[in-house]
């Protein structure tokens, strides 16, 4: 018993380092594994939505075309590219804390933000648009085109993924958000900054999921005349 | 620490190529490729996950290989969903 104790004097004991894990590496190697699990409930969540648009693409292709069209390409296209320059300031965001640079990190953490506020803002006025078309599922739905009810179920699709899909990314700026402030602070070292890292997998996982739904919500079958 | 250290210009590389990605398939989508439209699309789409998992989320650079284990469990389970769930809807005679 005294032996331990005077191990751990001699020894230190690193901060951030929790009990259970004999050294930084092992914490940060598990604390990785573990952010990967929640991202694979993640892919469980958006799958089942991706497999009812799956299934309904192939009963009613038609109008998979007419509801596609009925987007607005170059918001979609405006998106995708905003969320793939938020991906990149984030992964320099996560090397910056790698390296321990602390104004770096801040910096591109607030710049991802304003990203992700650019993608939300572009979705706002896309939603606006949509809902003053009368395209929002339900008892106010109207859609002047052919295959009316199976378009209806397009757009349900469409509200939901994007939906959730925005939601996740407004969660993403929050966490962000006080990442930021932490780091500010100086709170991640290059031995201990696994919190930045696994912000930036959840921000990289929500930016895959946008580029699957954009060519298929947005690009089906553009080659069509009247579009 | 054997954290791996990704230079920036390995990260400006990997962004210009997924832009590029966009670029493409966007084009893309104003030809007529018929039936093979919805596979061209997902296709360059799974190209631009691909690199955003192996260079942005470092999975090319993972240490610990138990974490790839989770991680390849997640896109097999994706696949049981989607592959099963289609082909039992493909392979349903109705008149």
């Amino acid at each position: 018993m005294a032996e331990r104790e005077v191990e751990l004097v001699v020894e230190g004991h690193p901060p951030g380092l929790q009990h259970h894990f004999s050294d930084l590496e092992q914490q940060r190697e598990a604390s990785t594994m573990g952010m990967w699990v929640f991202l694979i409930t993640e892919v469980m969540f958006f799958g089942g939505m991706f497999l009812a648009y799956l299934v309904y693409r192939s009963m009613y292709y038609q109008a998979w075309v007419v509801g596609s069209e009925a987007m607005d390409f170059w918001f979609g296209t405006a998106n995708t590219a905003i969320l793939i320059c938020s991906s990149l300031t984030m992964a320099l965001a996560v090397r910056a804390s790698q390296l321990g640079h602390r104004r770096a990190l801040v910096i591109l953490l607030i710049v991802t933000m304003v990203f992700g506020i650019a993608f939300m803002t572009v979705k706002g006025v896309e939603y606006h648009g949509h809902w003053l078309k009368h395209e929002f599922p339900g008892p106010s739905f109207h859609f002047e085109g052919p295959y009316e009810q199976q378009v209806e179920m397009f757009f349900s699709l469409y509200w939901a993924m994007t939906g959730f899909h925005t939601l996740h990314v407004l969660i993403g700026i929050i966490i962000i958000g006080f990442v930021a402030y932490y780091g500010w602070r100086g709170e991640y070292t290059p031995a201990h900054h696994n919190t930045v890292e696994n912000v930036g997998l959840y921000w990289h996982f929500v930016d895959t999921v946008w580029i699957y739904l954009y060519p298929l919500l947005y690009l089906i079958s553009h080659s069509h005349p009247y579009k | 620490m054997a954290e791996h250290i990704s230079s920036k210009k390995t990260y400006i590389i990997i962004w210009i190529t997924l832009l590029c990605f966009t670029v493409i398939t966007a084009a893309v989508s104003r030809i007529d490729l018929g039936q093979f439209s919805g596979a061209v699309a997902l296709i360059i789409a799974t190209i631009k996950a691909m690199l955003v998992v192996l260079f942005f989320m470092h999975v090319k650079y993972i240490s610990e290989k138990m974490t790839l284990v989770v991680i390849i469990a997640g896109f097999f389970w994706l696949m049981i969903l989607l592959v099963l769930s289609m082909t039992d809807y493909a392979s349903r005679a109705w008149t």
